[in-house]
């Protein structure tokens, strides 16, 4: 009956409560895209540098992976003692380069990855293979693109360019052996994968047995905080980063966001709360003389008060679920918007939908809903029924 | 009146601040009324008749006095005990009939017995039942803007009659409806006072105190007289 009473109560002013559902539709919105934008590119992040299951990444000390051109060297060493670390199944070491590709009118510059294919976690490939032989290598889509160029196509590659002298350490020709998409890279960054020991040859004496990283994967079971302790310890040459740590890293450069997102989404809690306040408190207000009445005939003050704040849940419920819909297709748009910044990897968003997350900021907003209804159904319920009936009598 | 009364006042006060003066609104009014009985309680605008009838229906409460209702001092009772009083031992109705617009004219019924936890396949059929008591079963699913005042009043009558009340009170129950319509309201209440419900109505209309077996006139928030209508006798 209370359920049946309220619903009838918010249909009696149909178009007012459509309004007020809409206005807590649109703070619900904005509530669950503040959630999203709070924890989505950390989780984004953190899940793309899970990928492929590597958990720790081992650069030159004091840096960050590719922060700069540093590099490790005596790199065949550090990775056998990296591999020898408890809970550690696999080093991947990796040396990024700038490769000129001659084969265009002018030079096309494009960044390289020297990787071991077979152990790699940089890229995925699209078609054809790894480059298992020196001569090879994979290329992103716009590198092929910008070389008018297909899988199985030869290309000429120089590394090593000597602005000055206008010449280059070193030239080879490669086959391109299959197209790839890279993990850390945007779409639209030209990039190759080539060997390691073939990107170290042409770089000269000064790349020789050197690495930029070692991608390291451990065991699932295995604590990868103590491993990347240990991998400190036994290589004091690098700095090692755990998963917790990248992201704890980029938390940190990305606070700014968090902060903007959290009073974002206090005022639209907020905006929620008085939204449904208002239209509560002027129900209430309208009614005073009906409740009055459910009191005298002996309706409970508790019966009251269960069938405004029902009133208030009800206005908070439905907007709960259509700012969900509206809020996730806005995160989309925002996502893909935003995702376009030039130079982002594929796989970082900005918005990330999590079901839990989603729930309970929308738990919030019913809750204070709730909170919303409590007062003015209480004063109302509370109200001293014999004067308010001569009130409304004379009224 | 013969045996235990079913109400009963005794130096029974009321004031009230009003715009700063202080209103004496019922003065040491004493009476009893007992079961089976029809009260009309009359007197001019202001002599304290609607707040009589609020302290004995237990929505007010006295400032010095007792009222008492089968036996039960209800101007002591504390709000929850006080509202589960009035479900169930009395029925209120009111001059501006006062229903629920939203519901129907059968779940106007229901909602005292929701409230009393009649179970609701029990509810619905005391409710039709009624609503054929008051001669408008066939409304039972109008709400009450598609009903006439005499017809909303009559439908307000079986609410106050749902939780099978000891007393009946109303206040001006007539008083905004034609003559025609009044006549049809003060013939229910003899009926259901006929039926074994006790009846206490404050009323200007001289046809609805005539209609009642006893009158209780009141002036200044006094008794002045209390006599049986004899012609009814």
């Amino acid at each position: 009956m209370r359920l049946h009473l309220a619903a009838l109560s918010l249909r009696r002013h149909l178009s007012r409560t459509l309004l007020a559902g809409l206005g807590v539709a649109v703070s619900a919105a904005m509530l669950l895209d503040m959630v999203m934008l709070a924890t989505g590119m950390r989780e984004s992040f953190a899940g793309l540098l899970g990928r492929n299951g590597f958990t720790i990444r081992a650069s030159p000390r004091g840096t960050l992976p590719f922060d700069s051109e540093a590099t490790v060297g005596d790199a065949a060493d550090a990775a056998a003692a990296i591999a020898r670390v408890n809970g550690v199944t696999t080093v991947a070491p990796v040396l990024g380069a700038t490769i000129h590709v001659l084969d265009a009118d002018a030079p096309v510059t494009a960044f390289a990855l020297g990787v071991d294919p077979s152990v790699q976690g940089d890229y995925e490939l699209l078609a054809g293979q790894d480059p298992v032989s020196p001569n090879e290598l994979v290329a992103s889509d716009a590198l092929l693109a910008r070389l008018s160029k297909r899988v199985g196509d030869t290309v000429a590659v120089a590394v090593g360019f000597d602005p000055q002298l206008q010449t280059y350490a070193g030239r080879r020709r490669l086959v391109i052996s299959g197209r790839a998409r890279f993990l850390f890279l945007s779409a639209e960054d030209r990039a190759a994968a080539l060997q390691l020991s073939t990107v170290q040859e042409m770089g000269g004496p000064g790349r020789r047995d050197r690495v930029s990283l070692f991608m390291v994967r451990t065991a699932p079971a295995a604590d990868a905080e103590a491993a990347r302790a240990a991998i400190e310890r036994e290589v004091p040459r690098v700095t090692a980063l755990s998963i917790a740590g990248a992201v704890a890293e980029a938390e940190n450069r990305l606070s700014y966001f968090r902060q903007l997102a959290f009073i974002l989404g206090a005022v639209s809690l907020i905006v929620g709360f008085l939204l449904v306040t208002t239209m509560v408190t002027v129900s209430v207000n309208e009614r005073i003389g009906e409740i009055a009445v459910m009191r005298a005939i002996g309706v409970s003050r508790l019966h009251v008060v269960h069938q405004i704040v029902l009133e208030g849940v009800a206005i908070s419920l439905a907007g709960a679920v259509v700012g969900l819909v509206l809020g996730v297709g806005t995160a989309r748009y925002l996502n893909s918007i935003l995702r376009g910044f030039p130079g982002l990897p594929d796989a970082i968003d900005f918005f990330l939908f999590q079901p839990e997350s989603a729930l309970r900021a929308l738990s919030l907003l019913v809750l204070s809903g709730i909170a919303a209804g409590i007062y003015p159904a209480w004063r109302a319920a509370s109200l001293p029924v014999a004067a308010t009936l001569r009130e409304e009598a004379v009224g | 009146m013969n045996g235990e009364p079913l109400v009963s006042t005794r130096e029974l006060h009321r004031d009230y601040a009003l715009a700063g003066a202080a209103v004496h609104a019922v003065r040491n009014v004493s009476f009893d009324v007992g079961p089976g009985e029809y009260l009309a309680i009359v007197g001019p605008s202001g002599c304290g008749k609607s707040t009589l009838l609020n302290l004995i229906g237990a929505i007010d409460r006295p400032t010095r006095g007792t009222v008492a209702i089968d036996g039960t001092d209800v101007g002591a009772l504390p709000d929850r005990a006080a509202t589960r009083f009035r479900l169930t031992k009395i029925g209120f109705v009111f001059q501006r009939f006062y229903l629920l617009p939203v519901l129907t004219a059968r779940e106007n019924l229901e909602l005292p017995m929701a409230e009393a936890n009649v179970p609701q396949g029990e509810r619905r059929r005391r409710a039709l039942e009624l609503l054929g008591y008051v001669g408008l079963a066939p409304r039972a699913d109008h709400r009450p803007s598609e009903l006439s005042g005499g017809e909303q009043q009559r439908v307000a009558i079986a609410r106050a009659l749902a939780n099978r009340p000891l007393l009946l009170l109303a206040d001006e129950p007539t008083g905004e409806l034609d003559a025609q319509t009044g006549a049809d309201v003060i013939r229910l209440f003899d009926r259901v006072n006929r039926d074994g419900v006790t009846v206490i109505v404050v009323t200007h209309d001289e046809q609805l105190a005539a209609a009642a077996r006893r009158v209780i006139h009141m002036l200044d928030g006094r008794v002045v007289r209390d006599e049986p209508m004899l012609r009814r006798a």
